[in-house]
């Protein structure tokens, strides 16, 4: 067997390791060669597992060797955000303030993806504590789009959407706020997918917005996002707000087709969308509706409050959660001659700009006399999009909308101004702040040739139904470019299919 | 009901007096086995930190998952203190200290688990109940070296996470205590029903009971004045002394023309006073927000019923109940103690071998409940004592040596132990006999107590034990001495 022929997706992967056509280990020495001949170009990780990874493919090449059934995802390679637990192994969050932290324990999807036979490559870059839209908030240094370096990634998941981009690992996992993985995922010509809240257990995922966050993948194709999110969803006991109920076949309808689903297009959507992008949704209705599926048009008037509601929620969230990082237990200590002092020198070293801009406006937000102002009316302008979501969804089966409002920037394009680094997340916040599903799916290319992805949004639980109309775009869809700076060979999303 | 000290207590000021208005908030942890969010064990005492884990930490990542058993435990502290128990919503209560591990308290806030219930203290006086809602501990600091153990001024600061995360019920009461004695009572009881319902060990002294309070003074009838919280109570006796004194100085502050400031004071056991820990303005800003970690709590009536019918008879009810089969007053100090002890049922056992339950209520006090020990007497041995003491066959004082043996050999034959003792019912021929020697060997005696003069028959009726060997009833031959004197 030759390395030549070590498949690209997830799903073929598993499926030759488990018939015995290709090793683990060849597997995975095919992915640390692609990461070392590209992440000085890329910077996707904060750290590369390569003895781990060779460890881990050992073992399941002995069980394959022993006859055992080494999991439904044996051999594939995993590129975990690091802002997943994983035991033993620092967990950054690209911040200085878990300096030297490596959890006693694994998060519940870490746990889940080992048990199914997948191999966990490296650590990935973020917006440090996840806050952020190009990666570029990190301490370590942003992150560079595969698709052309002197762009951004997208973020905070940048890294782990860079990965999968790069060929580095063909499943990555993120985790999604405000879009976190949706918007990378399209920056990057990727699939990602932010799941219902709840369907993926959150422990061991380092908070930054509890009510918010939700774990999801990266992946080449449609199929495979399909198969890792039917490992890591599911009941957890260890997570109070994970849905009580196993994860939904995704996997059986994608070959279904459109006929008959109604497909919405929101006619009060905020704009601001490139023209390319917008070009490209068209694009995307007129596909499904060539497939058998009808256009019909919703309003979700509350859509445009989201931003602004989850810059008052998310904040007061993270100033919350991020109060832990006192100095006291672990992570960076700055010493001082007081506690007080300690706690403030500690934080002023260990947090990025980024991140103490938002736990201001979070305590801001909280403070008495500014509560129902600020965090109480956020918190109705919440209901009212989940209101507003409901009524569309009485005539929608899912809807379509941009991913991203515009390709990838370049670097330092929209640092010096938070506002439109927020304004990135315009279309995917909405679905965090209803808890509902989204997912982004490659769906051409735009300005400079660069990847656009469609937004397919859906009810609660309704992830069969938007995986089954994110099959068909993918179908639709025209080849995304490989990456300017990789090996063809190593795969890029443009060999997927 | 009426009749007891408890019922005024009013300061006096130039011109005319002040009540005190004192109302409680109570800390108790719960009798669980685990943490009220994480499966480490909840122990008192053990080497610190040996029962931590990433949820009482507040490592990153790491998710609160709320304890059933704690949850029952604390409906049956708001059940047993006759709360609606109601569908609920857990809050974050944000601010920093090195003990508290995630930098906020899981706590409930605007929606609790318990409300609107009421205590009746055995005087009759019914006090209020707030509310009673669930909250996790924080951990514990030692602070090393500086003054007063505090964490300002000191070298080091140790902190032990065992506590961290012990579920605890905060029973806020209402302003409805007026008195000292009310204020100990209230505790007294609050602990007794504590105990009888399995929450809590309830004990002040190892702080798995923790008492503030809240004091103001105003004239009879007006609004209420401005509050004073006072903490750092560590015991009942601490507690009434605490509040006597906050409200004298408030009076003195009032007569005096100034005003009282809110604040929170510090009772010091050694002066004997309360000192300023911070005033209103310092106080932290919680930020309280909804615990997104968690999800609503909906306990359902289904539930609620089973956890109401699980009650066992509480300590009021008890005290009634033996009351009324003793005869004794419900209040009183033997029914309050041997309820307290937990040897009621005892006491009634002895009554169903048919025993007489008012002299079994005496002995098990005396013998036991005041002692703190367990009754080991079997109920009839104790029952046959009853007997004899009531038939006129034992004296008191034979009845209480007769006891003793018992229960050093853990039960025994009254009848053959008086036997064995000599102690037989003396007949009035022999006592007479007894009189008469008695007053011929002392003629001056006698002659004294002709005169009037009473304590002179302690010398005969001395004389008559020492020659009955001490079965002879001191009363009988004092009465038999009064009617020979006529």
């Amino acid at each position: 067997m030759t390395a030549h022929d070590v498949p690209t997706t997830a799903i073929d992967i598993a499926a030759a390791v488990r018939a015995g056509i290709v090793s683990a280990s060849d597997v995975v020495e095919r992915h640390l060669a692609a990461i070392d001949a590209h992440e000085r170009d890329v910077h996707a990780f904060n750290r590369v597992l390569a003895d781990q990874a060779r460890a881990a493919a050992a073992a399941i090449d002995a069980a394959v060797a022993a006859g055992d059934d080494p999991g439904p995802l044996a051999g594939v390679p995993v590129a975990l955000k690091d802002n997943l637990c994983t035991r033993g192994v620092p967990t950054t969050c690209s911040s200085k303030i878990l300096d030297g932290w490596r959890p006693p324990y694994d998060a519940t999807v870490v746990t889940r993806l080992a048990a199914a036979g997948a191999i966990a490559v490296g650590k990935t870059n973020l917006d440090e504590f996840a806050m952020g839209s190009s990666t570029e908030n990190s301490a370590f240094g942003p992150t560079r789009n595969p698709h052309d370096v002197e762009r951004v990634p997208g973020g905070s998941s940048g890294g782990s959407a860079a990965a999968v981009a790069a060929g580095f690992a063909p499943v990555g996992l993120g985790s999604d706020t405000g879009g976190s993985i949706r918007q990378p995922a399209a920056l990057c010509g990727v699939v990602g997918v932010k799941p219902t809240y709840g369907l993926v257990s959150r422990y061991g995922l380092v908070a930054f917005a509890s009510s918010l966050d939700q774990v999801g993948p990266f992946t080449h194709t449609v199929a495979d996002a399909a198969a890792v999110l039917e490992i890591i969803g599911g009941h957890d006991p260890m997570d109070s707000t994970s849905i009580p109920e196993p994860v939904p076949d995704l996997s059986a309808l994608l070959d279904d087709g459109v006929d008959g689903l109604r497909v919405g297009r929101i006619t009060d959507l905020p704009t601001g969308a490139d023209p390319d992008v917008v070009e490209r949704v068209e694009a995307a209705f007129d596909a499904l509706a060539a497939a058998g599926a009808t256009i019909v048009d919703v309003e979700v008037p509350a859509f445009t409050y989201g931003l602004t509601a989850y810059y008052l929620i998310a904040p007061a969230e993270a100033s919350s959660n991020l109060a832990r990082y006192d100095g006291v237990r672990y992570g960076l200590r700055v010493d001082a001659p007081d506690t007080n002092a300690m706690y403030m020198a500690t934080r002023h070293e260990g947090f990025g700009a980024e991140v103490k801009r938002r736990i201001m406006l979070g305590t801001y937000a909280l403070s008495a006399g500014y509560y129902d102002a600020y965090y109480g009316k956020a918190l109705k302008v919440r209901r009212l999009i989940a209101d507003d979501f409901a009524r569309a969804y009485e005539r929608a089966d899912v809807l379509l909308t941009p991913a991203s409002p515009s390709v990838a920037f370049a670097f330092g394009d929209k640092t010096d101004d938070p506002l439109a680094m927020y304004l990135c997340d315009t279309y995917t916040i909405p679905s965090n702040l209803s808890g509902h599903p989204g997912m982004s799916v490659p769906f051409g290319t735009g300005a400079h040739d660069l990847p656009i992805g469609v937004q397919v949004l859906a009810p609660a639980l309704h992830e069969p139904t938007m995986f089954r109309v994110a099959a068909e775009l993918e179908r639709a869809a025209p080849p995304t470019p490989a990456p300017r700076m990789i090996d063809v060979a190593v795969g890029g999303a443009g060999s997927a299919r | 009901m009426s009749g007891t000290s408890s019922d005024t207590f009013l300061i006096d000021g130039a011109d005319g007096s002040y009540e005190m208005v004192v109302g409680l908030e109570v800390h108790v942890e719960l009798a669980t086995a685990t943490k009220l969010f994480s499966g480490s064990p909840n122990r008192f005492g053990d080497e610190p930190n040996t029962h931590i884990d990433p949820v009482t930490l507040g490592l990153p990542g790491a998710l609160p998952v709320l304890n059933r058993h704690a949850v029952e435990l604390a409906m049956r502290i708001g059940l047993a203190l006759n709360c609606t128990v109601q569908p609920c919503t857990f809050h974050r209560k944000n601010y920093f200290y090195p003990d508290m591990p995630k930098a906020y308290q899981i706590s409930q806030y605007d929606v609790p688990l318990n409300v609107d219930g009421w205590l009746d203290l055995p005087d009759g006086t019914r006090i209020g109940i707030e509310r009673a809602h669930l909250e996790e501990d924080t951990g514990k600091s030692t602070h090393v070296g500086g003054s007063g153990g505090r964490i300002h001024g000191s070298a080091s600061s140790l902190i032990d996470f065992n506590r961290a995360g012990v579920p605890l019920v905060e029973i806020v009461g209402r302003p409805d205590i007026r008195t000292p004695e009310q204020a100990r009572q209230y505790v007294n009881e609050l602990r007794a029903i504590l105990v009888a319902i399995g929450a809590s060990d309830a004990k002040m002294e190892e702080g798995s009971m923790r008492v503030d309070a809240n004091v103001s003074v105003r004239r009879p009838g007006d609004e209420l004045g401005t509050r004073c919280e006072i903490k750092n109570l560590n015991s009942v006796r601490s507690l009434g002394r605490a509040v006597e004194y906050e409200a004298r100085r408030q009076v003195a502050l009032v007569e005096a023309g100034e005003r009282i400031r809110q604040e929170t004071r510090h009772w010091d056991e050694g002066d004997g006073r309360t000192h300023t820990l911070r005033s209103k303005e310092d106080a932290d800003d919680y930020r309280y927000f909804l615990e997104p970690d968690l999800v609503p709590l909906d306990p359902g009536d289904e539930w609620i019923e089973t956890v109401r019918a699980g009650l066992p008879p509480l300590p009021a009810a008890r005290r009634t109940a033996l009351a009324e089969t003793t005869g004794a007053p419900a209040d009183g100090e033997a029914v309050m103690v041997v309820v307290d002890r937990d040897q009621d049922a005892y006491v009634l056992a002895v009554g169903e071998a048919g025993g007489d339950v008012a002299r079994a209520l005496v002995h098990v006090k005396e013998a036991y409940a005041e002692q703190g020990a367990e009754p080991t007497v079997p109920a009839a041995d104790l029952a046959a004592l009853t007997t004899m003491e009531v038939a006129g066959e034992l004296t008191a004082t034979q009845a209480k040596q007769v006891l003793a043996e018992i229960v050093a050999n853990g039960g025994g034959d009254p009848a053959a132990i008086a036997r064995d003792k000599g102690f037989e019912a003396m007949d009035t021929g022999a006592l007479e006999v007894m009189v008469d020697e008695a007053i011929a060997a002392q003629p001056a005696a006698w002659e004294k107590f002709c005169n009037g003069e009473d304590k002179a028959v302690g010398a005969l009726v001395g004389a008559v034990m020492k020659a009955s060997q001490g079965q002879a009833d001191g009363k009988a031959v004092t009465a038999l001495l009064r009617a020979r004197r006529g």
